[in-house]
């Protein structure tokens, strides 16, 4: 089965926790962008990286937080095989 | 869990609620207790007994009225923000954070706003247990009291001070007269 490497999350989330909350929350690499403010929510561009994304963790996070996922954006994954191949051959 | 807590203090703004209902509620009690030791004061009840009975009845009064009303105005407040939060987000907000804090926010706040002026009144009554158990004063016992109160409003008022950004010895002499002027009214408006 392939490894998540890196998706790209367009949420929208409460005005709080924010997103210094948010990226905390995420055990990876995380990146945020917040696109729009509103009055009490706003929409954030959420940038996850790591070797191994558990998305279903991701979405529970973004859920506890009082968030929506709105839509998969981007996706980066590494099959098995790849991944074997890359890895340094011992002699 | 500490933590956790913290963080939901933090999403409900409980803890600057909380420190809100803290000072009035125990300004409520101080200034409670100072006029009921001024009245029995100036009435010449002398029996320790009566007056701690009548400044315990109305600390546990002032506590439980705190606990209830902050509970239920807050309850009602917490609700009415998750409804609208929910509206937001167009979701149900009950098993998030927010859900979490706007149940343990009215709870935390009527703590406060209850233990306040129950505990503010026993250290104001805390000289009257005193001379009870026969502890030597310099003062009498009425008198001890009459001073713990006025100290406890000037303490108040230094928080206050320190709250708003301002002199604490100028806010802590402020809520000072304002408890003196009541224990003139007392005075005053006493017919004996």
């Amino acid at each position: 089965m392939a490894k998540i490497r890196r998706i790209v999350l367009d949420v929208l989330k409460p005005r709080q926790p924010n997103i210094l909350d948010l990226a905390k929350a995420l055990d990876y690499q995380v990146q945020v962008r917040v696109d729009e403010v509103d009055d009490k929510t706003e929409s954030v561009m959420l940038e996850i990286a790591g070797d191994s994304i558990d998305f279903p963790a991701v979405q529970t996070v973004i859920n506890d937080l009082g968030g929506s996922l709105h839509s998969v954006d981007e996706v980066e994954a590494v099959g098995v095989e790849e991944l074997a191949q890359s890895e340094p051959q011992q002699v | 869990m500490i933590k956790q807590l913290l963080f939901l203090l933090r999403i409900s703004r409980s803890g600057f609620i909380a420190r809100r209902y803290f000072v009035v509620n125990g300004f409520d009690g101080a200034l409670t207790l100072l006029g009921l030791n001024v009245g029995f004061y100036v009435s010449g009840e002398s029996s320790l007994s009566v007056i701690i009975s009548a400044c315990l009845g109305a600390a546990v009064a002032l506590g439980v009225s705190g606990v209830s009303s902050a509970y239920i105005s807050e309850a009602a407040e917490r609700e009415k923000e998750l409804h609208e939060l929910e509206g937001a987000m167009v979701r149900d907000m009950t098993d998030t954070a927010h859900g979490q804090a706007s149940r343990f926010a009215p709870w935390l706040i009527a703590v406060v706003n209850g233990l306040a002026p129950f505990l503010i009144g026993m250290v104001i009554i805390l000289p009257l247990w005193l001379a009870q158990w026969r502890v030597a004063l310099p003062l009498a016992p009425i008198e001890m009291a009459l001073l713990t109160a006025l100290m406890v409003l000037f303490l108040l008022g230094i928080i206050i001070g320190r709250i708003r950004g301002t002199f604490w010895l100028w806010s802590g002499l402020r809520t000072l007269l304002i408890a003196l002027l009541t224990a003139a009214l007392i005075y005053l408006l006493n017919p004996t």
